[in-house]
């Protein structure tokens, strides 16, 4: 019993050393978040200004909620980039560092190892995505009289562990294949973008990727977010996008942990944990 | 409070008489890049890192495997540190198998390899800090234990909050000792430590190893092409070359074998080439190995 306390606490301690670590580098290069900011607020308001492009061509329509929309997907988008951005740098980043190996060896376990390095992307994300949204809230003046902002960071969250997992298996690629492993990560990421209804929805969609963007969590990450902060629903009227958000998540982590193990393996049996750059 | 040492006391078996052995271990690689003359493209080429290589280390002993780039010297140390699976016989460590049980394997094992590897931009204290986490080691367990293990191995006291980039590579050495040291391990494997360091911080390190093994309840395998490092350090000495174990035995021992004054004779004898003569086969093995 004294024993098992003891590795789960080891354990526990060692994840808390992951999110320590992305602290530390977080600190160190503060002028690069500070940049890379910058730069999505410009990208976010480039997105958001196609409401006001749409609008002085004549149509009508209500561009506050338009705008609205493009703003909640924009963020989303952003978020997830973080979220795969970090875990791809569990691989690519130590890999370039030459920390991998003795990452690697440590007696801490793949499964708390990625946690930790997924619960500082979740942290870290949330608070890049309140901003995000606060800053080109405030800049269009955007009103959202019935939004329940609540329920909409709760559906963040729980979609978090859906995005944790399937980021977990695209962090294995840079693992199998140092020199184009981070790039073949943005297929999974351009995949969910196309098919998941960030810019518009899924309904007009041809029919084979409607089918494709039932298995995306972030489908109903938006959905949910979007009936939360547009329609004013709380989480008990947001059952169709909690229940598969959550079988996507129970799913998603097992698998992505397998995943990442035979990738491990694989390295492991051809030499590739070898520090590359 | 958990003692970090006491747990991993606890994950050795109580038969403590042989830290490693070794029984005909081999690994090769196979990669398709350095195509050579007469292949065909996208073929693939074996090279074999490590070649039926058997050998077993007391506890507490330290032992130097000397051999040339590309000998298989890092892949030993890959495989006993669980980074590489063997593809053909197995390691041990304290009884524990570097496959089977690699994570009771990882509780007993750290390395400092030829290149320092750190965050660059992150300080020693830093480093050490987020790294001994892994190990189960708590801010309050480390606080005190980083600052002492820093001035053990000289390191300057104003420096510490410096990031790394700014640190000499003799400096970054020493943080890396310290921090295999910090988890306490009861196996040291040592991958070059001192290779590239100015005169002077190779004698420092050197002299923090004796140190080591004076103060430690550590076994050390030192793998170095170092011949003199080799023979003031170590109680046994292996030679390595081309991925099999020629020898291991006392210095004394391998110089009466092969009739030599000295190791760099004993060498020669052994391997039938110069210790410093590398051809372009060994620099391609070192690109597999």
């Amino acid at each position: 019993m004294r024993a098992l306390w003891g590795t789960m606490r080891a354990e526990l301690v060692g994840a808390g050393g992951v999110v320590e670590r992305n602290v530390y580098l977080t600190r160190r290069y503060i002028w690069w978040d500070v940049a890379w900011f910058i730069w999505t607020v410009a990208n976010t308001l480039t997105i958001v200004f196609i409401a006001k492009g749409v609008e002085s061509s004549g149509v009508e329509f209500d561009v506050n909620e338009y705008m609205t929309y493009l703003l909640i997907g924009a963020v989303v988008w952003a978020y997830l980039g973080i979220l795969f951005g970090f875990l791809m740098e569990t691989v690519a980043w130590e890999r370039w560092e030459g920390t991998i190996e003795y990452t690697f060896m440590a007696p801490l376990s793949r499964a708390m190892h990625l946690a930790g390095q997924g619960v500082f992307a979740i942290l870290y994300g949330i608070v890049r995505a309140v901003f995000l949204f606060g800053v080109c809230t405030l800049f269009f003046s955007l009103s959202m009289p019935d939004a329940n902002f609540v329920a909409a960071l709760v559906i963040l969250a729980i979609s978090s562990i859906s995005f944790i997992g399937i980021g977990i298996m695209t962090s294995v690629l840079p693992l199998i294949s140092p020199e184009k492993g981070t790039q073949l990560g943005f297929i999974a990421q351009g995949t969910l973008l196309v098919v998941s209804g960030v810019y518009y929805p899924v309904s007009v969609l041809p029919d084979w990727m409607q089918f494709l963007a039932k298995f995306s969590p972030a489908t109903y990450a938006l959905e949910g977010i979007r009936e939360a902060i547009l329609e004013g629903k709380g989480l008990s009227d947001l059952g169709d996008q909690i229940i598969p958000l959550v079988v996507i998540g129970v799913v998603s982590i097992p698998l992505g942990l397998w995943v990442f193990r035979r990738g491990e393996l694989y390295a492991k049996r051809h030499g590739k944990l070898k520090r590359s750059g | 409070m958990i003692d970090v040492q006491e747990v991993v006391m606890e994950a050795v078996p109580v038969e403590r008489g042989v830290a490693v052995e070794v029984h005909e271990l081999r690994k090769e690689f196979r990669r398709k890049d350095s195509r050579k003359r007469g292949e065909k493209r996208g073929e693939k080429r074996t090279r074999v890192a490590l070649d039926g290589v058997s050998f077993t280390m007391e506890k507490g002993e330290t032992v130097a495997i000397l051999g040339q780039n590309g000998s298989g010297k890092s892949t030993l140390v890959r495989l006993l540190s669980t980074l590489l699976l063997p593809d053909g016989g197995w390691a041990r460590i304290f009884g524990y198998d570097v496959v089977a049980d690699e994570r009771a394997v990882r509780k007993l094992v750290n390395r400092v390899s030829v290149e320092a590897s750190f965050f660059k931009k992150m300080s020693s204290s830093e480093n050490l800090s987020y790294a001994s986490r892994f190990y189960g080691m708590t801010s309050r367990e480390t606080r005190d234990r980083i600052p002492e293990i820093l001035e053990r191995v000289a390191f300057p006291r104003d420096r510490r909050t410096e990031p790394m980039e700014n640190l000499s590579r003799g400096m970054q050495q020493k943080v890396a000792l310290a921090r295999a040291l910090l988890t306490s391990p009861v196996l040291l494997l040592l991958d070059e430590p001192t290779t590239g360091l100015d005169p002077r911080s190779k004698l420092e390190v050197q002299e923090f190893i004796r140190e080591i093994r004076k103060t430690h309840d550590s076994t050390i395998l030192l793998c170095t092409h170092d011949l003199d490092e080799a023979e003031m350090l170590a109680e046994r000495i292996g030679i390595l070359d081309r991925g099999k174990l020629l020898a291991l035995e006392p210095a004394d021992d391998l110089k009466r074998r092969f009739e030599a004054d000295t190791l760099e004779e004993a060498f020669f004898a052994a391997t039938g080439r110069e210790f410093e003569a590398e051809g372009d086969d060994d620099d391609d093995r070192e690109v597999f190995a």
